[in-house]
């Protein structure tokens, strides 16, 4: 009989030990331990470089990690896939693929299909109401080329919507957005986390995490915090986050003591 | 009646040019969308070695093996390929330039010194022998079928099958390959089948075409339908159209013209791509010429509202939003001038004063000039 493998930290919506990560034998990512509870739209934030990226694909399974484990409400990624919903940076694909804007959301309902199997009508009532909620509808015809960067990061956060996920990873989701774009995105990641399921994006915007995010992980190559925005967010560790360049940002309105979370927005 | 039509050089000679041009264009789509063509054309070379290899192991000029030397070999290109990328000192352009080449040319090597007196040769080789395919036949339930139509018709069912039943799996891998490794989709294995198909095809398509007319076959059609379209399925059913079309009106024209028939077939594959370029419906040259005009015309016609609601509420409208100010202020010469009001009269954006000089906004125009001015408001 097989042994049901023990589950490990059930209670964490993601819960990583030891993990390093190396692209040909240079690691990138050096002996992160993290932490995260279920529930909460979290930020992963850091310099360029910093690892970000590689983290959450190694979350995915799409890198290898050298050492280390990675465990998602208990169980590992390979468990969890459907559990899992998954926005790539924009600039991962090529938007000049001879497709739909529907076509692209539909996509995200593949896992749930299987080999084989052909997306029908029940899912492209899915896809369609996912498209709404973006604020997308119009467009759903539109071939994907025709969009702006805006309407297109829109189209991939549809298609992590219509995964129907538990845990949402989203890798820099309001980078080059307009604002209304910027509006849309994190009413609907509010949404997800009213709803109890835990978001963790990569962020790039200093001045507006503290006010979208309720948890922090700072990243850079190792990881240097991590917790309740509240208890995070100082000048100490954005300091140790981004080092010399934290100049370049506005100090003024980086708190030296922990500031009162404002839930704004 | 079938044999008469099986053997008869004009119905078989363009019916294999047409079955490699669906076999080839069927893969060559996705290599072409996911930005491997100088794959393909590293495949249809090197596979030369997979065939040499096996006939002098084999002996044999038709043996299945061929299919799994050819497969070998494909496979064998992009893992070397992938080999020297990865060291980090080769860009992958660079190295599927350095692999092919060095595969092909042991392949000649092999068949100057081994086999001076097979069939093989270096025009064979690149341009193959389409003229000739009919020659071969087996005798299928009696009736005797070229043996290209055999195995082209097997080829281009197997690859037709492979992107039917993998259709969705194809597209993400191709689109998303990363979302598609998440799902639990491994575009690794559908690529290096896609890959394994290809060399199939390059080896099946051989004799026929040969290695450089084979490339055509693989990449051209794919490359004109992408322009001519924005969904991936009427991508791959125009490339299998364009592929027929070519290798018909390439039969034709060599026939007329008395040339080579690989060779025509090929250049029709490339007057479609030129046409393509030329007159696609979005991404064509000439439509794209048009867009631009009709863009200048645009800004043009919002340069005159903003100008003239900048003005209009002004004391100085009366010097402002006139027609010689737009000669003056704009330094628009005349052409331009009655142009530009001609077409803001037509879309009723502005009016003109009883003595042909002051301009008018109309409420059109007005409207126009304040999305102009704060586009936010528009949404
Ligand atoms: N495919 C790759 N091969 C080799 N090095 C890579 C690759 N992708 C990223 N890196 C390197 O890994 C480091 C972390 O990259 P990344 O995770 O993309 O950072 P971030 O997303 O935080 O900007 C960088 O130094 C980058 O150059
Ligand atoms: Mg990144």
């Amino acid at each position: 009989m097989p042994q049901p493998t023990p589950r490990h930290e059930p209670n964490l919506a993601l819960h990583i030990e030891d993990l390093t990560v190396a692209y040909n034998d240079k690691p990138v990512l050096w002996d992160i331990d993290i932490n995260v509870p279920p529930g909460v739209l979290a930020a992963i934030i850091g310099p360029n470089g910093a690892g970000k990226s590689t983290l959450i694909k190694a979350v995915l399974g799409l890198l290898k990690p050298s050492a280390g484990h990675i465990y998602l409400h208990g169980e590992p990624y390979a468990k969890q896939r459907r559990r899992v919903g998954y926005v790539p940076q924009r600039s991962s694909v090529d938007w000049d693929f001879p497709t739909t804007a529907l076509d692209v959301v539909t996509m995200g309902l593949y896992g749930q299909l299987g080999w084989l199997r052909r997306p029908g009508r029940a899912a492209r009532t899915k896809a369609l109401s996912a498209l709404e909620q973006v604020g997308m509808a119009d467009y759903a015809e539109r071939q994907i080329s025709q969009l702006s960067g805006g309407q297109q990061q829109r189209v991939f956060l549809a298609r992590a919507l219509v995964q129907d996920a538990q845990v949402y990873f989203m890798d820099e989701p309001m980078a080059g957005v307009d604002a209304t774009t910027e509006r849309v995105i994190i009413g609907l990641l509010k949404k997800l986390r009213e709803q109890g399921k835990t978001v963790i994006v990569v962020h790039h915007d200093l001045q507006t995490v503290a006010t979208y995010f309720d948890f922090l992980l700072l990243l850079n190559v190792r990881l240097i915090a991590q917790g309740k925005t509240s208890e995070v967010y100082t000048a100490e560790n954005l300091r140790a986050a981004y080092g010399g360049q934290i100049a370049l940002l506005q100090t003024a309105q980086i708190p030296q003591t922990p500031p009162t979370v404002a839930e704004t927005v | 009646m079938l044999e008469a039509l099986l053997t008869n050089p004009s119905v078989v000679v363009p019916l294999v040019g047409a079955l490699v041009g669906v076999a080839s264009s069927l893969v060559g789509t996705f290599l072409v969308l996911r930005g491997s063509s100088l794959l393909a054309d590293a495949i249809s070379h090197s596979v030369l070695l997979g065939i040499v290899l096996v006939y002098l192991v084999t002996g044999d000029q038709y043996s299945p093996f061929f299919i799994a030397g050819a497969a070998a070999v494909g496979l064998l290109t992009v893992f070397l390929t992938e080999l020297l990328t990865r060291s980090g000192r080769v860009k992958a352009d660079a190295a599927i330039g350095l692999v092919y080449p060095f595969l092909f040319a042991i392949a000649v090597v092999l068949i100057n010194v081994f086999a001076r007196n097979v069939h093989i040769d270096t025009d064979a080789v690149l341009l193959g022998e389409i003229g000739f395919s009919w020659l071969d036949t087996v005798s299928v339930g009696g009736v005797e079928v070229p043996n290209a139509l055999m195995t082209l018709g097997a080829v281009t069912l197997l690859n037709a099958l492979f992107v039917g039943l993998f259709y969705k799996e194809l597209k993400l891998a191709t689109f998303d390959p990363g979302l598609a490794a998440a799902l639990g989709f491994s575009p690794v294995l559908l690529y290096y089948l896609l890959l394994g198909l290809t060399s199939v095809t390059a080896v099946t398509a051989f004799d026929a075409v040969g290695a450089v007319l084979l490339v055509a076959f693989i990449i051209v059609p794919p490359s004109a339908a992408y322009l001519l379209t924005d969904t991936l399925w009427k991508t791959l059913a125009l490339g299998v159209g364009i592929a027929v079309a070519s290798s018909l009106l390439g039969y034709l024209a060599a026939i007329w013209l008395n040339v080579s028939i690989g060779g025509t077939m090929a250049v029709c594959t490339g007057v479609f791509l030129v046409a393509a370029f030329l007159f696609g419906p979005r991404y064509g040259l000439v439509a794209q010429r048009a867009q631009r005009r009709r863009q200048q015309g645009e800004n043009a016609a919002r340069t005159l509202v903003v100008h003239l609601y900048n003005h209009e509420s002004k004391e100085e409208a009366g010097r402002e939003n006139s027609v010689s100010a737009l000669r003056q202020h704009l330094r628009w010469d005349d052409a331009k001038v009655s142009q530009v009001t001609a077409v803001g009269r037509e879309q009723g954006l502005i009016t003109l004063g009883p003595k042909r000089e002051r301009l008018f906004l109309t409420d059109a125009g007005r409207r126009l000039a304040r999305e102009v001015w704060e586009p936010w408001r528009r949404e």
